[in-house]
């Protein structure tokens, strides 16, 4: 992670990895909505989208709530010499991105989907169109990535006829949602998703952003751009916290949670946590039947980037030995500025069959592609 | 408990306002016929159900009446076991709760006034936290200045969730005053219930409202380092109490990586997040949402980068911990010391000077 871009000005290729990679966290962008994903919007969406706009639970209507650090959150030296939005332009992913840094797998996660927009046939029509349009302009093109089935998330019996829509299509791996929902994730009106995700063998994954309508923290909104961003982690703890004491990996046994961009040194904390109140009051929740860390044990993946950097390096090794280390996802967030470097992002030597599990083999489980 | 030392000070205890009756007599005339003709029920907040089971250890439960209510069994309970020399109360009466502001401050000060008489003047080792009307900077303010001169209060007490984050400049009036008067800032569990405790709405269960107290502290740690509150008040020790503490090392790997990236964001933050941390914040020992091993706990402790930020405390009658294991495994004797004596002597300055 670094804006230092005055001593790097021009568009560097990465060195080459020694080792396959699986990036789990792509962020494609259309070239222009217009061009790309009107094809795939009913006339009607696309007159009130130009009327109206994508109306969210968060004031600007064009930019992020929280300006960012980067023009469109994103690195510098990602602008297609074409033209066009970090991220819209396939052949420069892979001459930037996915050939020099050996991404054999690469999972897109669209994060203007319209899964959250406040008009929810809006909000379908639009998801709709975005899944279609990862298929015509991206994984139909290119073999290594995988798409995302985005959804209307805040309606869950839509959401679950969305996915069963891309159930069996080898297009998709996962699920996506976005961890601000407007009420904690583990609820049982966001449970239409996990069963019809779980029925469909696709993966959950909860990419952290969005806007819930709620303060992002429970003290009240924060001033700057660095507490939202850092307040990821916070969200993801208290909804990982809500999918375990709403029991839906009792529900749904078959159902798997990726949460990604979110950080993952907190977890050993927050499932020491959970385990101690669960023992002291698991008489409030007695559909639970196993120990919350266990719940997370078995069915919780995380993405690595932005990885957590301690003082002494050798600290995250204990870390990830206490989370396990078939259970963390590489990802670089490319394109965007806080991208982790494959060639860097392990702070200490580990060994091969460990990096093998963490930069490639854990994802292709994950998403059943090692079969 | 073999490494229990001598004159152990614990930085959280709750002695608990009986019932409303007993704040009347140190109310003002207006707030006590208000009480009284309106029909104001007791302060509870939901961040404590009396029945709860952290709100109350079984055996430090009354058969009538709330934890913590009486002296005598606090100091049969709390101070003898663990040889505590010192204990300081923080009293969770729901002031917070209010939206009326002069309400608060009535409230605040009869809790005040009511913790001088019938709790540090009957206990001379007991000292206080002074509840303030965060509903109000200027009135919080207010009331540091009116009990600033009791050296038995040695902190200032604010719950980890409020209307805004801790760190905005609109609350500096209150830690101006606090550092001015050698206070300590206490954060401590528990909402006023102005947003939902998580970023992502109203739980389900109040395991998980007690669950996201954690999270709830780390947002407030990003926000006091973020808005420069320590680069405006170096001086200034804030203490994190019920808190739990081991998600504190990931937090600030976190934190310290944005500011490397977003610095520019927030130019007064002239060091590490993690070195702001280490001088001016601490963090009382109960709970600890520890690993299940020893090893894995000595582990966390270097993870932790210094011995100086945790503070002896049994959080009494909060049922954290069975008999008398208030202390984890795998804690040295030595950091024991730490925890127990000298780290409380060197967070609050009003410990070591003479009370009169």
């Amino acid at each position: 992670m670094s804006v230092d871009v005055l001593e790097r000005p021009v568009a560097k290729k990465a060195q080459p990895a020694k080792i396959a990679v699986a990036d789990c966290d792509i962020h494609p962008s259309p070239k222009s909505v217009e061009k790309e994903i009107y094809p795939f919007l009913e006339k009607r969406w696309q007159r009130h989208l130009e009327t109206y706009g994508m109306i969210g639970r968060q004031g600007q209507q064009f930019g992020p709530a929280y300006p960012k650090g980067q023009p469109d959150a994103s690195r510098r030296d990602a602008y297609p010499p074409n033209g066009g939005r970090p991220g819209s332009d396939l052949q420069f992913m892979r001459e930037q991105h996915l050939d020099p840094n050996n991404v054999q797998l690469g999972i897109l996660n669209p994060l203007r989907g319209g899964q959250a927009l406040q008009n929810l046939d809006f909000a379908e029509a639009y998801c709709r169109a975005v899944n279609d349009w990862q298929i015509a302009e991206w994984t139909s093109k290119e073999p290594r990535l995988k798409a995302s089935v985005v959804v209307p998330y805040e309606d869950g019996a839509l959401s679950a006829r969305e996915i069963e829509r891309r159930a069996g299509d080898p297009n998709f791996a996962q699920v996506l949602l976005l961890s601000r929902t407007g009420e904690p994730i583990g609820q049982r009106r966001y449970w239409p998703i996990y069963e019809a995700a779980a029925e469909a063998g696709f993966p959950v994954a909860v990419h952290a952003f969005g806007y819930g309508g709620n303060a992002v923290t429970g003290s009240g909104w924060p001033t700057y751009y660095i507490e939202e961003m850092v307040g990821h982690a916070q969200c993801s703890q208290t909804g990982l916290t809500s999918m375990v004491m709403e029991g839906i990996f009792e529900r749904f046994p078959k159902l798997k949670v990726i949460l990604v961009e979110a950080g993952f040194a907190w977890l050993p904390s927050l499932a020491w946590r959970l385990d101690k109140l669960y023992m002291r009051m698991r008489d409030e929740t007695p559909h639970l039947k196993r120990l919350p860390s266990e719940y997370i044990r078995e069915h919780v993946w995380l993405t690595t980037q932005p990885m957590e950097e301690p003082e002494v390096r050798e600290h995250l090794l204990d870390t990830i030995e206490w989370i396990g280390w078939d259970r963390l996802l590489f990802a670089t967030d490319y394109p965007h500025w806080d991208f982790d470097d494959p060639a860097y992002a392990l702070p200490v030597r580990v060994d091969a069959a460990r990096r093998r599990q963490f930069f490639f083999e854990n994802a292709l489980k994950v998403y059943g592609l090692d079969k | 408990m073999s490494i229990i030392h001598p004159g152990a000070i614990d930085c959280d205890i709750h002695p608990a306002v009986p019932n409303l009756q007993a704040l009347l007599p140190y109310m003002t005339d207006y707030w006590r016929d208000t009480v009284v003709q309106r029909g104001i029920d007791a302060l509870e907040s939901i961040s404590y159900p009396v029945n709860a089971p952290i709100t109350a250890r079984p055996d430090w439960k009354p058969e009538k009446g709330r934890a913590g209510s009486d002296l005598e069994r606090l100091r049969r309970e709390a101070l003898i076991p663990f040889g505590t020399s010192t204990a300081i109360c923080n009293c969770l009466y729901g002031v917070h709760l209010l939206f009326s502001e002069d309400m608060a401050l009535g409230y605040a000060q009869a809790v005040n006034d009511w913790i001088a008489k019938e709790w540090l003047d009957r206990e001379p080792k007991l000292r206080a936290s002074i509840v303030v009307p965060l509903q109000n900077p200027e009135l919080a303010v207010e009331e540091i200045e009116r009990l600033a001169a009791d050296k038995r209060f040695v902190q200032v007490l604010v719950p980890v969730m409020g209307e805004m984050p801790l760190g905005k400049r609109i609350y500096w009036p209150i830690w101006a005053a606090a550092e001015r008067h050698g206070l300590a800032l206490c954060i401590h569990a528990g909402s006023s219930y102005r947003h939902s405790v998580t970023g992502i709405g109203w739980t389900s269960y109040y395991t998980e409202d007690y669950a996201s107290n954690a999270q709830a502290f780390q947002a407030q740690v990003t926000s006091l380092i973020c808005e420069g509150v320590f680069s405006k008040f170096p001086n200034l020790k804030v203490v994190l109490a019920e808190s739990g503490f081991t998600w504190l090392p990931a937090h600030l790997w976190r934190l310290t990586k944005f500011w490397r990236g977003l610095r520019m964001e927030i130019p007064w933050v002239d060091r590490t997040p993690a070195e702001i941390a280490r001088e001016n914040i601490r963090l009382t020992l109960q709970p600890v949402d520890g690993p299940p091993s020893a090893g894995a706990f000595e582990r966390l402790m270097e993870h932790m980068q210094s011995d100086e930020l945790l503070l002896f405390s049994t959080d009494y009658p909060h049922w954290q911990f069975d008999g008398d294991e208030v202390l984890p495994p795998g804690l040295s004797s030595e950091l024991a010391r730490k925890i127990m004596v000298d780290n409380p002597r060197n967070t609050y300055s009003r410990l070591t000077e003479t009370v009169t």
